[in-house]
């Protein structure tokens, strides 16, 4: 499995997405916290982390007594450049923009 | 609320090709915000970040970021203080802590991670982690540690 399978596989799960959301919002957390967050078991979460490190989405750095857990965007970023930017962009945009006005209450 | 950023990137090069990429004039005027990085690496040693000429001709100041080298262990650990003097609304922000760990990895991959300990500085936060690059801010770490594994690996930076 290459890097990018990794991070496509890691954000093929909704519960993982819910970890990085839970990051993005705020960075630097616990296993305690993040779990406490979830609907799911301790050993659950901790797999789910484990399949983010192993994709490089989330890096952990021990702060003193802590395990803290880190939000990493660049492998999302080479993705994003790889495979977004390099092709899409413009008509992606374009898209997205339409799909926003037609669901909008704005005409 | 004290906040810390933590980048970590694969890149396929020796940790000392890195390292001179991270510590010399050389390497870092050609990736990232393209300014000469001047390190005495020493513990107590002197940080100057240059600004680049397009910067300076903005009207930014010749050093646009200091600091103290705090930790050497070449080429596998820098720990320093890192100031952005660039924007006078960050001076008073104070000092930083920043810290670069490379480790070698299989099949001549280094795996490079930054941590960056910003403190309360929201709006040097937002920065560094790209979110003002539409303003014309630059993208941050993600940007500049894309910016440097393409250098390193294939001898040509991103963006010209």
């Amino acid at each position: 499995m290459d890097d990018d399978d990794r991070v496509f596989k890691a954000l093929a799960d909704a519960s993982r997405r819910f970890l990085l959301d839970l990051l993005f919002a705020r960075d630097g957390r616990t296993l305690t916290e993040l779990e406490s967050e979830l609907e799911m078991s301790r050993f659950g979460v901790m797999k789910h982390l484990k399949v983010l490190e192993e994709a490089g989405l989330v890096v952990t750095r021990r702060m003193g007594r802590e395990k803290l857990h880190f939000l990493n965007p660049i492998p999302i970023r080479q993705v994003h450049d790889r495979w977004i930017d390099k092709y899409t962009e413009h008509h992606v945009t374009a898209l997205l923009e339409l799909k926003a006005d037609l669901e909008g209450d704005n005409p | 609320m004290s906040s810390t950023q933590v980048y970590k990137i694969h890149i396929k090069a020796t940790p000392q090709k890195i390292w001179d990429a991270i510590t010399t004039p050389e390497w870092t005027s050609r990736y990232g915000y393209r300014g000469a990085n001047h390190m005495e690496l020493r513990p107590g040693g002197e940080f100057r970040g240059m600004s680049n000429e397009g910067m300076i001709a903005a009207g930014a100041p010749e050093v646009g970021v200091d600091g103290e080298i705090v930790e050497v262990d070449a080429p596998f650990r820098l720990v320093q203080t890192w100031r952005m003097l660039m924007d006078p609304n960050n001076v008073p922000e104070g000092f930083t802590r920043l810290t670069y760990e490379l480790k070698e990895g299989k099949d001549g991959v280094t795996s490079l991670t930054v941590t960056h300990e910003i403190g309360d500085e929201a709006g040097l936060a937002e920065m560094l982690a790209g979110d003002l690059e539409d303003m014309g801010a630059g993208g941050g770490w993600p940007w500049i540690l894309s910016d440097l594994k393409t250098l390193v690996e294939t001898g040509t930076a991103m963006t010209g």
